[in-house]
Parts: structure tokens; C-alpha cells; sequence
């Protein structure tokens, strides 16, 4: 197993998108237009292009910098950290990986350097176990039908990739209607194809993509944790209540050890899974980080206090970000549940032979 | 030294000192060698070398006899460093060599029955006479007494400052008079630790480590190499308390239920994401940066061991209890007895060295930087505290 630790290299990565979020996102902003026009489309064009971030998965054959998930994912701590309102996570992991797999050079290079932003139909509450799950899409006569619920970065992508059956296709003349989500930064969209011109790219094997995808999403939630926890800690040593800091107070002191120690696990559980990209590792990830992740927004929320109940403090993007990651790409208990034969902790039924 | 070096250095210790031959005279010829613990000074056991080149010595001496990590390991990780800390020049070259070797088994009297989590309230006390010191007081959940040829001892020389500075730390003489070692029987029936009364106990002044009065800095080295010695054991994925417990599991489909599934699932995610910190945190200090996540481990083996230990004995169905002889045991045999051993000792795990209450305090203050709570016991005279 590789290193545990982060490279120079990833360190400077995460350096720059740290400092470009500092000064163009901070969350107050992410707040602001979180209602209007969530997508910080700006934004995205600077990752993509000038620090390069679109690219990092794409072998340099065509045009990307054929990096690793061990930097992308620093990129993901990071975007999650400011949960920041950009696709890169459904375009440049999701949809790149499928593009990868398909072997679709041509997009390859137009998502490379952001001309083109992707976004791959499949919904964000499916999982590697259930990869279908929230698609009615079929083909017949060359063409697609059907919908897909709950898929995330949609609305904001120029191109449509469908799997069906394996293969992977290039959609045009896609109905995609956001709805109102649980995520304000990162909404979803229904998609509906009603005979739909589709054009074949690859095979594409879904469920792999989505566990490669999984593995990652632990670090963006370590990266929501993260903040949260710094939040919190910052908020605790200067709210005053009975004449102390409250953060003075050992019911306070004890909740935030716990939560160090588990966002401490949360980061080796998500440096794990790249280190190793196994099944199991990527299980093990999700399984605690998005727990992890949704604990520790849930402790923020309450030890703000009232300020943390308000929709003014941005602490409840946060929440809402951990509580639909949570749901995303599988649940915790999803991914327990495939450890039970990944690890060889067989269930009740499995003794019955 | 580098590594190819320190090789070396290991090939012409073996060519010259026979593994097969007496045990003692080949640790000792180690010590000599400076290959016993290589980051100590040359002279007392070392080469004056960085401690990760420990590893290597372990690695192409693996063959040769080892010590006994249970009944040396407080000597080792505990005394040790802090007699190379403190203790003078001619303190350092009596005790390090037979501590190491283990001809000397060493123990700790720190905890009293009214100084546990506040140590430094401790009231033994050693009033000087002389060259020397007369010791009165008693000692509890000393593991290791009964065959200690020394102590490190923590006492009250001051009583008329406040608490912190009023101690003074000694190296106490096991078999001076006054020293009556009784065995302490715990919950799980067998007796592990003792009780120490020291009554009227003469020691004289050269074993006295660090100055008079600095007892609590002497201390604090003890008690921080005794929580890395705690939680930082390596564990492989699938081991230690989760492995026992798997190992019943598979072996018994008929006892298994969807609800202790759902629970065992859980805890073995838990102890993975554990093992991982754990080995994280050993590469960091592999690569010289020790980050603070160390504070943590004790208190993730804590109560991973509580929670399996737990679900081993109702998964089990097992109403029995392998042995309630009270009889002395030499280590924590944690895998050599049964389930409900394993439960109640367990129980030890966020009560030895720092109660967990504790080391979440020592996580919020040092590692989180929150304040700590108002202290009215800082800046009164020892002798006036309540208790």
C-alpha cells in the first residue's frame, strides 16, 4: 500500500484551489446566490482551466495531466471544505471516468482543458450495489427513452452521457429540469429522454465507476467535516456564556474530543481508499466518512446555538451537503452491508447453507 | 550512521556474540554493543542515532533472544526514558543496563487511593533526614510489584506549596524495609495489580531523580511515554479484539443474528478506520513530523475493546466464566482466556494510564486549544486542599 500521508506535490494543489476559493467563494458567498444560480460557473472556468483540476484524470494523450485519485482527491477535501458550488466532482470524477472507460478521446480533450463540462445520467442515490436505481432509460431503435431522478451537475453540463446495458452514449435533446434540493450547492435534476438521438461512445461498466467514485467522496466529506469542526472549535473559544468561553465547559470539551477523533479516522479512512483502490477500501471509506460527515455538521448545528438554526450562518450548507453525500453513491449502511461478504463477515443467512 | 552502517555494525555484533549461546550474556553484550536502544547516548545502550533506525537493529536481530515486553514493559517504556531524562550520570550507568537486559524488573507507585485522575494531589510522603529520605504512605493498581526490583515513586515533600510544586521523584529501593506488596483482586477475579504501603522506607538521597520539588515535570515525561507505549501497538486489519470475535463468528453461523450483524459490521469499520490512523500516524513519525493524532488512539482501543469484548460474550450465549481464582497473572492474557475475561478486563482499558474522561481533556486543551475550566485548586498550599 502507498503512503498515507500527502505529497509536496498534493500539497500545493491544495494550496492553490484553498486560496482561490478563499478569495472567491468564501461561504458567505456560496450562501448568497445559492438560491438564484447556484453554480459558480466563473469559478469553475478558473479550477478547470487555470489551476487545471478539469483534467487530472485524463491521461495525457488527450491533453489532461494524468494524475492520480490521490490528488484529486486533496482537490475534493478541499471543494468540500468550502462546499464550494462547482461540478467538478460529477464532471471531472464521475463523467471522466466513464469517458475514460469508454475510451471516448475525442470528449476526453474538450473536457480536458473546460471547454465542455459532463455530467453522467445516472442518479446520485444509486449506488455500485444498485447502480440502476432512479433510471427507466431504454433503448429501442437507436434510441433513448425514459427518466433519471436525482442526477447532480446536469443542469450545468453541455454534454449528456446514458449508460444502458454496459454501453455508454452521448445524449442530445435531453429534457433536464432541476428540482428543489436537499443540497442547495449541489442540486439535482431530473432527466427525461423521450426517443433521444444517441450516439455510442464505449462500454462503460457503471457500477465501477460509481465505486471509484464512492472512494473518493470520502474526501470531500472529511473535507466537510473538517470545516465544521474548525468552525466550531473557532465559534466555541469565542461565544461567552456564565461569564466563560462555553468552549471552557467539559460537556463541550468532550463532545469536540470525540469529534477530533473521529474526523482524524475520517481522513486516514479516505487516504486509505486511495492508497488502495480495492472494494473494500472504498466500503470502509464511505461507510465512516459520511457518517462522519453528517455527525459533525449535526454537532455544528447545535453547538452554535440559535445563530446556528439561522439561515444567515452558512453552517446549514453544510449539513445539508454532509446529509445528501450521505445518501449519495450509497449509504453507510449499503456499504456495511457489502463488507459483510468484502471483509468475510457473513450474515445470519449466510450460516444457513 | 545510515542504515547500510548500522547493518553493518549488526553483522560483526553476531560474528562475534553467539544468539544460541546463554541468553543473558548475549543481551548484555548487545547493551554493550550500543545496539539496544540505538537513539539512547553511546555507553548507556545507544549509538546517539535516530530512533527510526531502532527498526533496523529489530529487523536482522530478529532471531536472537528477545525481551520480555510484559513484565519489562514498564522499565522499558516507562522508567527508562525517564532516567535518561533526568537521572545523573552515575544513575543512568547503574540502572539502564539490568533494566534493559531485565535482571531488574522495575514498576511504578504513582496512583494512590486518593490521587487517581489528579495525581499531583498524591500524599505520600518523604521527609528528609540526613542523606536520606524516610517514605510513609501507600500506592494502588501497582501491576508488576511483586517481582519489581525498583520503583519509580512519585511523593509529597512540600506540603506547604500548592499541589504541582511540592513533589519530588524517586528511584525506590523494592526490597528496603517497609515495602509490603499485597495483591489487589480485580473484577475478573485474578489479582494483576497491588496495593504498596511503604512505611517508614529509607532511601537515600542519590535516588533521587531530578531536583527536589520537580517531581511533577519528572512525571509528566513518565506519563507521556506510558500513553505511546498504550495505543500505539500495531494491529493487522481484521486483528486484535476484532479478530477474536470474527473468529467465533465464522465458525458459528447458528449464533449469529441480523441485530449483533448490523453491531459487529459497525465495530469492524470502526477498528479499520482505527488501524489506519494508527498507521498514518506511524508513518508521520516515520518521517519526523509525530502529529498529535496519538492522543487519540488510546481512546479509539479503549472503546473498541469495551464494545467487542461485549458483543463476544452475548453473541456466545455463554452463562459460564472460565476461572474466578484469586491468583496473581504475570500479563493482560487477553487472547489466552475466555470471552467474559475479555469483558470485564476490558473494562481496565479507559481507567489505565488516563481514564478516558481525562485524555478527551488533554485532546480539547492540547491538541484543540479550548480553554480549560476554572481551576480552584492552582494556588492553594497542598496541605489546604479538600479531601
Amino acid at each position: 500500500m502507498t503512503s498515507l500521508l500527502y505529497s509536496e506535490v498534493e500539497e500545493e494543489l491544495r494550496a492553490a484551489v484553498r486560496d482561490l476559493l478563499a478569495d472567491r467563494c468564501p461561504p458567505a458567498t456560496v450562501l448568497k446566490r445559492a438560491e438564484s444560480d447556484p453554480y459558480d460557473l466563473d469559478l469553475w472556468k478558473t479550477l478547470a482551466g487555470e489551476i487545471g483540476v478539469a483534467g487530472l484524470l485524463i491521461p495525457e494523450e488527450h491533453g489532461g495531466a494524468g494524475a492520480t485519485a490521490s490528488e484529486v482527491a486533496v482537490v475534493l477535501e478541499e471543494l468540500g471544505r468550502g462546499v464550494a458550488p462547482v461540478p467538478f466532482f460529477t464532471s471531472a470524477v464521475l463523467a471522466t471516468r466513464a469517458l475514460v472507460q469508454a475510451g471516448a478521446a475525442g470528449l476526453l480533450e474538450r473536457l480536458a482543458d473546460g471547454r465542455s463540462t459532463a455530467a453522467l445520467a445516472v442518479s446520485f442515490a444509486a449506488s455500485p450495489y444498485h447502480p440502476s436505481r432512479g433510471s427507466s432509460v431504454r433503448l429501442a431503435d437507436g434510441r433513448l427513452s425514459g427518466t433519471v431522478t436525482g442526477v447532480a451537475g446536469a443542469d450545468v453540463a453541455d454534454v449528456l452521457l446514458v449508460p444502458v446495458e454496459g454501453v455508454l452514449y452521448r445524449v442530445e435533446g435531453a429534457q433536464v429540469a432541476a428540482v428543489p434540493s436537499l443540497d442547495l450547492t449541489r442540486p439535482v435534476a431530473t432527466v427525461t429522454l423521450d426517443g433521444a438521438e444517441a450516439t455510442r461512445l464505449g462500454e462503460v461498466d457503471v457500477a465501477g465507476v460509481l465505486r471509484y467514485g464512492a472512494g473518493l467522496l470520502a474526501s470531500e466529506q472529511y473535507g466537510v467535516a473538517q470545516w465544521c469542526l474548525d468552525t466550531t472549535l473557532a465559534y466555541v473559544k469565542e461565544r461567552h456564556q456564565f461569564a466563560r468561553p462555553v468552549g471552557s465547559f467539559q460537556a463541550i470539551k468532550h463532545r469536540l474530543a470525540d469529534l477530533w477523533l473521529d474526523v482524524v479516522r475520517a481522513r486516514a479512512a479516505a487516504r486509505g481508499a486511495v492508497a488502495d483502490d480495492s472494494p473494500l477500501s472504498a466500503a470502509v471509506a464511505q461507510a465512516w466518512n459520511a457518517g462522519v460527515a453528517v455527525h459533525v455538521a449535526e454537532e455544528a448545528v447545535q453547538l452554535h446555538g440559535g445563530i446556528g438554526m439561522t439561515w444567515e450562518h452558512p453552517v446549514h450548507l453544510y449539513l445539508k451537503r454532509a446529509k445528501a453525500t450521505e445518501i449519495a453513491l450509497g449509504t453507510p449502511g449499503d456499504h456495511r452491508e457489502a463488507l459483510a461478504s468484502l471483509a468475510e463477515v457473513p450474515g445470519p443467512e449466510g450460516g444457513q447453507q | 550512521m545510515d542504515e547500510a552502517r548500522l547493518k553493518e555494525r549488526v553483522a560483526a555484533f553476531l560474528s562475534e556474540n553467539d544468539p544460541d549461546g546463554d541468553r543473558l550474556e548475549f543481551l548484555r553484550a548487545r547493551f554493550d554493543a550500543g545496539l539496544a536502544w540505538v537513539w539512547f547516548p553511546e555507553g548507556l545502550g545507544g549509538l546517539g542515532v535516530s530512533r527510526e533506525l531502532q527498526q533496523v537493529v529489530e529487523r536482522e536481530l530478529a532471531h536472537t533472544p528477545q525481551l520480555d515486553g510484559g513484565v519489562q514493559g514498564i522499565g522499558l517504556g516507562m522508567a527508562a526514558p525517564t532516567i535518561l531524562a533526568f537521572g545523573t550520570e552515575e544513575q543512568k550507568r547503574r540502572f539502564l543496563r539490568p533494566l534493559w537486559t531485565g535482571e531488574e524488573i522495575w514498576c511504578q507507585l504513582f496512583s494512590e487511593p486518593g490521587a487517581g485522575s489528579d495525581l499531583a494531589t498524591l500524599g505520600t510522603r518523604a521527609v528528609r533526614d540526613g542523606d536520606e529520605w524516610v517514605v510513609d504512605g501507600q500506592k494502588v493498581w501497582t501491576s508488576g510489584a511483586h517481582h519489581a526490583r525498583w520503583a519509580i515513586l512519585v511523593t509529597r515533600t512540600d506540603p506547604d506549596v500548592p499541589k504541582h510544586r511540592g513533589m519530588t521523584y524517586f528511584i525506590c529501593d523494592m526490597h528496603a524495609p517497609g515495602v509490603d506488596v499485597r495483591p489487589l483482586r480485580q473484577i475478573t477475579g485474578e489479582a494483576e495489580f497491588n496495593e504498596v504501603f511503604l512505611t517508614g522506607v529509607r532511601l537515600p538521597d542519590d535516588l533521587r531523580l531530578g531536583a527536589v520539588g520537580d517531581g511533577w515535570r519528572v512525571a509528566q515525561t513518565t506519563l507521556m511515554n506510558e500513553r505511546v507505549a498504550i495505543g500505539g501497538a500495531p494491529v493487522r486489519r481484521g486483528g486484535g479484539m476484532v479478530g477474536a470475535v470474527l473468529e467465533h463468528w465464522r465458525e458459528h453461523p447458528e449464533l449469529r443474528t441480523h441485530d449483533l450483524h448490523q453491531r459487529l459490521l459497525s465495530l469492524w469499520v470502526e477498528a479499520e478506520v482505527t488501524r489506519l490512523s494508527g498507521a498514518r500516524l506511524r508513518e508521520q513519525l516515520a518521517a519526523g513530523q509525530p502529529g498529535p493524532e496519538g492522543s487519540g488512539m488510546k481512546l479509539s482501543f479503549a472503546r473498541l475493546n469495551q464494545a467487542l469484548s461485549g458483543l463476544d460474550v452475548e453473541l456466545r450465549r455463554d452463562l459460564g466464566y472460565d476461572d474466578w481464582t484469586f491468583r496473581r497473572s504475570e500479563t493482560v492474557d487477553f487472547y489466552g482466556r475466555g470471552p467474559g475475561y475479555r469483558y470485564l478486563r476490558a473494562k481496565g482499558n479507559s481507567i489505565e494510564g488516563g481514564t478516558s474522561e481525562i485524555l478527551r481533556n488533554i485532546i480539547a486543551e492540547r491538541v484543540l486549544g479550548l480553554p480549560s475550566e476554572p481551576r480552584v485548586d492552582k494556588d492553594v498550599p497542598w496541605k489546604d486542599l479538600p479531601r
